[in-house]
């Protein structure tokens, strides 16, 4: 570049620089994205090749003879104490006929779920009429047989070293055989508690206490956090004071969860005496977790509200509160509700500090209530993704999928409020 | 959000203007010859016929910096009055003073006095919501709220309790379009958005939104520098039909547009009040070299 060159010469001279730097950057941008999207890709697919199963269970079809001589003997049904498996026990060993000597009845009753003289049970219950007559009815399989319908057991590999034995598998065989074997819709999954037998276990009850805590959680953490937002945005003093508050605020943004976990086990359990693993106490510490988030999001809606909408509504004799309430709060809602939701999905998600107040536990009851022992739904999946049966690994990821889905419904909630409530000015 | 930095930074942009001021303030008297004392220097005429609305003395510091300095002018009922001056000259900042806008500012500082009817507005029993009914604002760039047409003009009488019943708040609302020269544009479709309108549209809309709560004095604040000619001369010509009822206070960057609606004139120049007087006999006889200088074009 000469001293003698034109300033288009020199301009022309540049531009390849400058193009090359361009692409450059486009190309980094476009394989950044790509590889997120690729890992993306990865991370769903397994989860559903490995979860998809978990949404449907084998069960067996038996002929159960409800049986007055079994289940009454007295002439008195007892729903708690009548022989339910021995009748089940009986059902099969009618469809299995050539089954003889105790070791190997025994193994033949370990094909069907213990579920089955539940369901015995709760057939009866509902319905007493049917004492004495004989019902077809579809029964879970164990998990054993039902993750060798599904392919999970390799029935080539020793009989030593998989969980269910030749003799079983040829029963298995036998009934499949004969139609009294199906895979049906796994309705458990969705309408039973934690199980020890993972062909019983089910999410309601962590999807029950997760909707708890987050009903917790937003009725506090939604009008305290908007409200901390309004004054501090439009009201406080600018100062030394508020300019501390906001440091604060924001540096409670990014505290570990966990943290806010033994915060409430201080001051929720031990110093208030609240119930351990009770969803109020979960969404109490969630509420502590969520509500920097909310007041930070809210604080920027409030802000990105033009001051001439203020300006205009205090030139006609608006006050400050009716400026607030009349004007900056519609505008800046829906980046309010937006930050709400996206702190909720957070709350959601988080298992870390709900291990200090005692929702890590074995619960079987479904929550009726908000001070019932209960678990969340992260909480659940690592409980199972602990669990040695086979059948709870799929089980694990059938419930990230479960919990996916909640957060993807979330989430899009929050997309088509902003845009149905943005409004131009 | 262009227009958000502007209205923020509208006062802050004085306020840098004015750093220079000391030397200005030296200059003057040598300029002039003025006495300066209760008129700050300010030559001309501050009196007004009919006046009710009374500034003496009023300086505004942001914060360290001595944004206005001695202003001392009178306004008249029913008339229209100018203030021109080049940019960060402390016009807006006068005009903010008047219907105590500069209280939003945390840094602002007003002394001296400002009274209407005779009664201090700075007062501690004046409650500044009940002083911006009496003195309504309109801003440099059209601000309707994101609501329907209609709810934009009746917003004010809702918030003062105008109208006892819906007819009332109805008339309220086209009286006030017919007014500002509107309602035969936008008589069918109140229930549409005041956003949806035109740039000119909206500045007559936040006019009429400023009439529905009958002020005695309206504060213009540029009101047609966002404007194209054909919506600035409508507005010319609704201030002409305004002036009938209202005292009108114009901040203003063009002269012709001073001259063409205006009673009165005040030029301001780096905070400080130069010169008032009528607007024949600051344009065509301008007693101060500043004054002269501006509307010559060898300032501004």
């Amino acid at each position: 570049m000469g001293k003698g060159d034109t300033t288009r010469q020199k301009v022309e001279a540049g531009l390849p620089r400058r193009r090359r730097k361009e692409l450059l950057f486009k190309s980094v941008g476009m394989f950044a994205t790509t590889v997120g999207i690729v890992f993306l890709g990865v991370f769903f697919a397994t989860l559903i090749a490995e979860g998809s199963s978990a949404f449907k269970q084998t069960f067996m079809q038996l002929d159960v003879e409800l049986s007055e001589d079994v289940l009454a003997p007295d002439g008195d049904l007892d729903l708690r104490y009548a022989d339910f498996d021995g009748l089940i026990r009986a059902a099969l060993r009618a469809q299995l006929p050539d089954v003889t000597g105790r070791s190997d009845r025994r193994e033949l009753y370990r094909i069907v779920s213990v579920g089955a003289g539940y369901q015995l049970r709760d057939l009866l219950a509902d319905n007493p009429k049917l004492l004495g007559t004989t019902q077809t009815l579809w029964v879970p399989a164990s998990s054993n047989v039902d993750m060798l319908i599904k392919g999970n057991i390799d029935a080539e590999i020793d009989e030593s070293l998989r969980p269910i034995s030749d003799k079983q598998i040829a029963w298995v065989t036998a009934l499949a055989d004969t139609g009294r074997l199906e895979t049906r819709f796994n309705r458990a999954l969705f309408s039973n508690g934690d199980s020890r037998e993972p062909e019983l276990a089910g999410i309601k009850g962590a999807v029950m206490g997760s909707l708890y805590m987050l009903l917790v959680t937003i009725t506090l953490s939604f009008p305290i956090g908007v409200a901390a937002a309004i004054y501090l945005e439009e009201f406080a003093p600018r100062n030394r004071w508020s300019d501390l508050i906001e440091v604060n605020i924001n540096n409670l943004a990014a505290v570990p969860s966990i943290v806010f976990g033994l915060l409430g086990l201080a001051v929720f359990i031990n110093w208030a005496a609240l119930p351990r693993s009770a969803p109020l106490v979960g969404g109490l510490v969630l509420t502590l977790l969520t509500l920097p988030v909310i007041i930070i999001a809210s604080r920027a809606a409030i802000k990105a509200v033009p001051p001439s909408i203020r300006e205009a509504a205090l030139g006609l004799g608006a006050s400050q509160m009716q400026v607030v309430f009349h004007h900056v709060l519609p505008l800046a809602m829906p980046g309010m509700l937006t930050g709400t939701i996206i702190g909720m999905s957070r709350a959601l998600g988080e298992s870390a500090p709900l291990l200090m107040i005692g929702m890590v536990a074995f619960i079987v009851d479904v929550p009726g209530s908000l001070t019932d022992p209960a678990t969340a739904l992260p909480i659940q999946i690592y409980l199972w993704a602990d669990s040695p049966e086979r059948a709870f690994a799929e089980r694990t990821s059938a419930a990230i999928i479960v919990l996916l889905g909640f957060l993807l419904v979330m989430n899009l909630t929050a997309v088509i409020l902003r845009k149905r409530m943005e409004r131009k000015w | 959000m262009t227009e958000v930095s502007n209205d923020v930074q509208l006062p802050l942009a004085e306020q840098n203007a004015v750093d220079g001021s000391v030397a200005v303030q030296a200059e003057l008297p040598d300029g002039s010859g003025q006495v300066t004392g209760l008129g700050g220097g300010t030559v001309g005429n501050i009196r007004a016929e009919h006046s009710f609305m009374v500034a003496e003395d009023v300086n505004v510091f942001y914060g360290d910096n001595h944004a206005i300095q001695h202003v001392s002018l009178e306004i008249g009922k029913k008339e229209v009055i100018a203030l021109i001056g080049p940019s960060g000259c402390g016009k807006s900042t006068f005009l903010r003073c008047l219907n105590r806008m500069n209280d939003t500012i945390e840094t602002a500082r007003v002394t001296g006095n400002i009274t209407l009817d005779g009664k201090d507005i700075y007062r501690k029993e004046q409650d500044p919501v009940a002083l911006r009914a009496r003195v309504g604002m309109v801003f440099q760039k059209p601000n309707p709220f994101p609501k329907s047409i209609f709810d934009n003009v009746a917003y004010g009488p809702r918030i003062h309790g105008l109208a006892a019943d819906r007819a009332e708040l109805d008339e309220i609302v086209h009286s006030s379009l017919e007014r500002a020269g509107l309602l035969q544009e936008v008589k069918d479709r109140l229930d549409e958005p005041g956003t949806s309108l035109s740039g000119g549209q909206q500045q007559r809309l936040c006019i009429a939104r400023t009439i529905a709560v009958n002020p005695e004095v309206i504060l213009m604040d540029e009101p047609c520098s966002a404007l194209d000619p054909i919506a600035t001369a409508r507005i010319e010509d609704l201030m002409d039909e305004l002036c009938e009822d209202y005292a009108i206070v114009i901040v203003t960057h063009s002269m012709q547009q001073a001259a063409r609606v205006s009673k009165r004139v005040a030029y301001f120049h780096l905070g400080l009040l130069v010169e008032v007087d009528e607007t024949d006999k600051i344009f065509t006889n301008p007693q101060h070299k500043l004054t002269e200088d501006y509307i010559t074009g060898r300032i501004g």
